[in-house]
This record gives C-alpha cells, sequence and structure tokens, in this order.
C-alpha cells in the first residue's frame, strides 16, 4: 500500500521513476545545457541550461540520478558536489540577468559527503544558496520528483512554490541514519519514516509545498503536459507580483509558526 | 585608535554564575583529563582560563559562561527567552527527551540570544548551547536566530553569532529543515542593510547549521581545534570507505582550505571582536 511512509521512500528511490532529465526532455523546447562552476569543475549530478516552456525562454536545473548503473556512477547517484550548488546558482544569477523563471527538479538522497566535497566546501555551497535563492528576483518553482534529501535538496528549493509528486518524500535526515542514531538500529526505518512526517501529504500539512502531482500516467506524454500546464499558469500569476521576494521571505518565514512556543 | 587600548582585564568569572561546571565534582581537588595532553589538569584551573587547557585545547563551554565572557559586565540583555520548540509532529520520545535536557542543562532551548556590548560595541548576541540537544536546531532555535536578526536589522546592529551544533535537529522533521531557509533569509537581509555579521564557529559546527547561518557571515572566525563541516567524520569513512586525512574538519583544515576567516583562542576573542565592531563602527 503506497499510503504507508516508508512504502513511499522505496517508491521514492525506485530506479524506474522518470529522472530529471526526463522532465527536462519532455516539459520544455530546445533544451541547450550549460556546463561547469567556473570555479573547479562540472558536475554531473546537477544538469542545468536553458529552454522553452511553451515559447518562453527559462532556466532549467535538474539534480539528476540516471537510470543505466553506468549513468547512475557517472551521476554520482544523484549526489551533488559542491560544484553543482554553485554551477546551479550560477544559472539562476544568469537567470536573473536576462529576466528568465526558474526550475529546479530536485531528486538527491543529499548532497555528498566525501572528503573532496568537504574539502571544497559543501557547507559554504549549500548556505550560498539559501541566502542567494532568498532574493532572488525572478520567479522560482521547485519540483521534488524522487528523494527530496536534506540540505542538499533545500539548496535548489528555497523557491515561490515547492511542489511534490504524489510518491516523493523530503525530509531532514534519511530514516535509516535517523533510526541509526536515535534507536541504534537503522532496521527501524521503517518507524522512523513513519516520525519523520516526509511523505508529500505531510509536507502540504505542514506548509512546507503548495501542491502535490499525481503520479496518473507517470513518464508518458499527458503526465508531462499537465506539469507544462501548471508550470505556464504559475508563473503567469507570479510573474504579475510586484512583491515576489517579499512573499518569498514570508513564505518561509511563517512555516511552522505553530512548532514554538511562547511561554 | 590603538590595539592596546581595547585590551581589557581577562574575566575572572567572579560572578560564579548561574551555569554549573559541564563536569561531575567529586571530593578532593576535581581534575579533568585533557583529550589533547592527556594530563589531569585540576577544574578550578581549566575555569580560571576559560576552560583552556595549558596546552591549548578548548573544551567545551556552557552558552552563559560564554556570555559572561564576551559581554561586557552586565551589559546582556536577553531577548526572546520565551521561545521554546513544542513537538509539532508527536515525535516519538521528544517532548520527554527535552524535559530531561531542560532539567539538566538549566537552559529552554539550544540558542540564547539578546543584545549585549562587547568593548562598549552595542551589537547583538546569539550563543548556542551544546549542553542542550547538541545545539541542534528545531523550529525554536530557528525562530530566535531569525527573529535576532530581524531586530538587528530594524535597529542597525551588527550580529555576533557563537555557534555549536550537530545539525538540524531530527525529531522536527522538515520543520527543522526549513529553519536553515528562514535564517539565512534574515541574514540576506540584514547583510543587504549594510550591516555586520561575525560568526564564531566553535566545537563542533556540523550539519544544517554550519549549511546555512555559520556560513554566511561577512567574517567567519572559529576556535583552535573546532570539528567544522557537513557530514560526521563517521559518515564520511562509510560513504567513501577511505580514511581521513589527518586534522580532516577541523577549523585549521578549514581555514587551509579557504573557508574560515582566521582562528582565535578563547583569551583573544573579546579583543579582537571589539576591535573588529569598532573597525565597521557599530555595524
Amino acid at each position: 500500500m503506497s499510503g504507508v511512509p516508508y512504502e513511499r521512500v522505496k517508491l521514492a528511490r525506485d530506479n524506474g521513476r522518470p529522472t530529471g532529465l526526463d522532465y527536462i526532455k519532455n516539459i520544455f523546447n530546445g533544451f541547450i545545457e550549460f556546463h561547469g562552476d567556473r570555479r573547479f569543475a562540472d558536475d554531473p549530478a546537477v544538469v542545468g541550461g536553458i529552454a522553452r516552456l511553451n515559447n518562453q525562454p527559462v532556466t532549467v536545473i535538474a539534480i539528476e540520478k540516471g537510470h543505466t548503473a553506468k549513468e547512475r556512477a557517472y551521476r554520482n547517484f544523484g549526489a551533488p558536489h559542491p560544484e553543482g550548488y554553485r554551477k546551479a546558482l550560477r544559472l539562476m544569477k544568469q537567470a536573473e540577468k536576462f529576466g528568465r523563471p526558474v526550475i529546479c527538479f530536485i531528486d538527491t538522497s543529499g548532497a555528498y559527503c566525501g572528503i573532496g566535497a568537504e574539502e571544497r566546501g559543501q557547507v559554504q555551497a549549500i548556505a550560498e544558496n539559501l541566502m542567494e535563492m532568498s532574493t532572488l528576483c525572478v520567479p522560482v518553482i521547485s519540483i521534488l520528483i524522487g528523494e527530496g534529501g536534506s540540505g542538499g535538496a533545500l539548496a535548489l528549493a528555497v523557491a515561490d512554490r515547492v511542489w511534490m509528486l504524489k510518491n516523493a518524500v523530503y525530509s531532514v535526515i534519511s530514516p535509516e541514519g535517523c533510526a541509526s542514531i536515535l534507536w541504534k538500529d537503522s532496521a527501524k526505518a521503517e518507524e522512523a519514516a513513519a516520525s519523520l512526517k516526509l511523505t508529500a501529504e505531510d509536507a502540504k500539512s505542514l506548509g512546507v509545498i503548495e501542491r502535490i502531482l499525481s503520479e496518473n500516467e507517470m513518464g508518458k506524454k499527458d503526465f508531462y503536459d499537465r506539469i507544462r500546464g501548471l508550470l505556464t499558469e504559475e508563473f503567469n500569476e507570479l510573474s504579475k507580483d510586484p512583491d515576489l521576494i517579499g512573499k518569498r521571505y514570508d513564505r518561509f518565514r511563517h512555516i511552522g509558526a505553530h512548532a514554538v512556543v511562547k511561554e | 585608535m590603538a590595539l592596546i587600548n581595547f585590551l581589557k582585564p581577562k574575566n575572572q568569572l567572579e560572578e560564579g554564575g548561574r551555569t554549573a561546571a559541564p563536569v561531575q565534582q567529586d571530593a578532593g581537588e576535581p581534575e579533568k583529563k585533557c583529550p589533547n595532553c592527556h594530563k589531569d589538569i585540576p577544574i578550578s584551573r581549566l575555569w580560571a582560563n576559560d576552560l583552556v587547557c595549558p596546552c591549548g585545547h578548548h573544551f567545551r563551554m556552557k552558552a552563559r559562561q560564554r556570555i559572561k565572557m564576551i559581554a561586557d559586565k552586565k551589559s546582556f540583555h536577553e531577548l526572546y527567552s520565551e521561545m521554546k520548540s513544542g513537538n509539532p509532529l508527536h515525535f516519538p520520545g521528544y517532548k520527554d527527551k527535552v524535559e530531561t535536557v531542560r532539567v539538566a542543562s538549566g537552559e529552554e532551548e539550544a540558542v540564547i540570544c539578546g543584545t549585549a556590548k562587547i568593548g562598549e560595541e552595542m551589537c547583538c548576541l546569539f550563543v548556542m548551547e551544546s549542553y542542550f540537544m547538541m545545539g541542534s536546531m528545531g523550529s525554536a532555535v530557528g525562530e530566535k536566530i531569525t527573529s535576532l536578526f530581524e531586530y538587528a536589522t530594524e535597529h542597525r546592529l551588527p550580529v555576533i553569532g557563537f555557534t555549536v551544533s550537530g545539525g538540524a535537529r531530527m525529531q522536527e522533521g522538515l520543520l527543522s529543515l526549513m529553519q536553515m531557509a528562514k535564517t539565512s533569509a534574515a541574514v540576506k537581509r540584514h547583510s543587504d542593510a549594510g550591516l555586520l555579521y561575525i560568526a564564531v564557529l566553535t566545537d563542533p559546527t556540523t550539519g544544517g547549521v554550519t549549511a546555512s547561518f555559520a556560513m554566511e557571515a561577512d567574517i567567519i572566525l572559529a576556535e583552535p581545534g573546532a570539528t567544522v563541516g557537513f557530514a560526521g567524520a563517521r559518515v564520511i569513512e562509510q560513504t567513501t570507505k577511505k580514511s581521513l586525512p589527518t586534522g580532516f574538519q577541523k577549523s585549521e583544515f578549514v581555514l587551509e582550505h579557504g573557508f574560515i576567516d582566521g582562528i582565535v583562542s578563547r583569551s583573544d576573542q573579546k579583543k579582537l571582536l571589539t576591535e573588529l565592531l569598532s573597525m565597521h563602527n557599530g555595524g
């Protein structure tokens, strides 16, 4: 049953799901990929560039996991290095310069935990994205299409609208990690998944996302057409808003206000 | 103005303080083993030296003791002490855990915020508390820090922040994750208003706190030997199946890689912060 949170985690991680590039290729026209963070390297775990949404030029960024074993290894299983976040920020700043809306597709178990990633400032890269995205002058929509793993996902999700696929998950820590830290037993991941409230329905009821996207016909033309329609409609609304940055600030400012007790 | 003018007598902690020493006191002369030089150091000697071992090792320090060390006498006015985390996800065991920690630490949350004077310079000050769930960031921590940056922006004050954190507080799930975005947006507004923010990273500053406001300061300092990073060393070893370089994630390592401005021992912190505040003319 897909209602059980840990089942959702498994579905979100399923190799058969469409990946970031599938969304880019099927929703937009004429995608032109841009590479590199202009500082150190090009991170294949993050794909970005420009394309047309109907006729309008937009900047698209996606965390890409790949499908085959070879692709997945090349994409580092969708775990970005700092260069991935820096490339994303570079492309967002470029979008701002040319007045293009930004769409981010997110699918990662988390930012990569490695020696090089630490040496080259994974924390600094994520922190900078969080800061800079909060005042980006163009509309941003982020869609969690599979795994939304903690700060590594949030670093592309400081957006005006955040949407989730029905079986995507969004969490501060993996259920296995949580179970291992709290109960010294990663086998209790199921229990942790339920406690963490990481499903799309949970995220919506917590006010963390605005919309849950149905997975009917997932990967088929109708599925992508539907998302294209929603994006077009939403960007039309957002582009009319004279106080985009103020509202984005308030969006994050008030999430979980009820979680703080004043006594 | 010469730096020497800012030299002040070292804080003697003569007021005693409301917080207990972070070690059990036995009968006789209590001692604490230094993990660096492996010598047993009398507690009284450590306390007289701001919990720094003669070998230079910096022991963890309670937040209120640190405030006493850094802020001018009687200048600290606490803000937002009424803000506490509830249990928004009804996470199993969280409420009891928080209660136990509150009693043991004498604190209500993992950060203390307020206004203070440092060497006569007015500023907003936040100090995170390692003795409260290892400084983990839940909704209340995020709310207090965000509110402090908003206060500082409104009153055009610089912010000084001492960080210590194991990361986001997982018992608050996504709501704790969102604190990273919320605090970052508030830091950005403060920064865009042309105001100064100095972070001092203490041991350990890791996870979601490092990946948000700890790394967003204009000037980032760290205590000697502090662990500063994203993922825990064990997680990295398991992920990469590689042994870690010597000194990995220590503040000296992070300095060498270009992510902090400097390392400053406890005994020099007040003098340096005073000078930095003065050079920015109160923000």
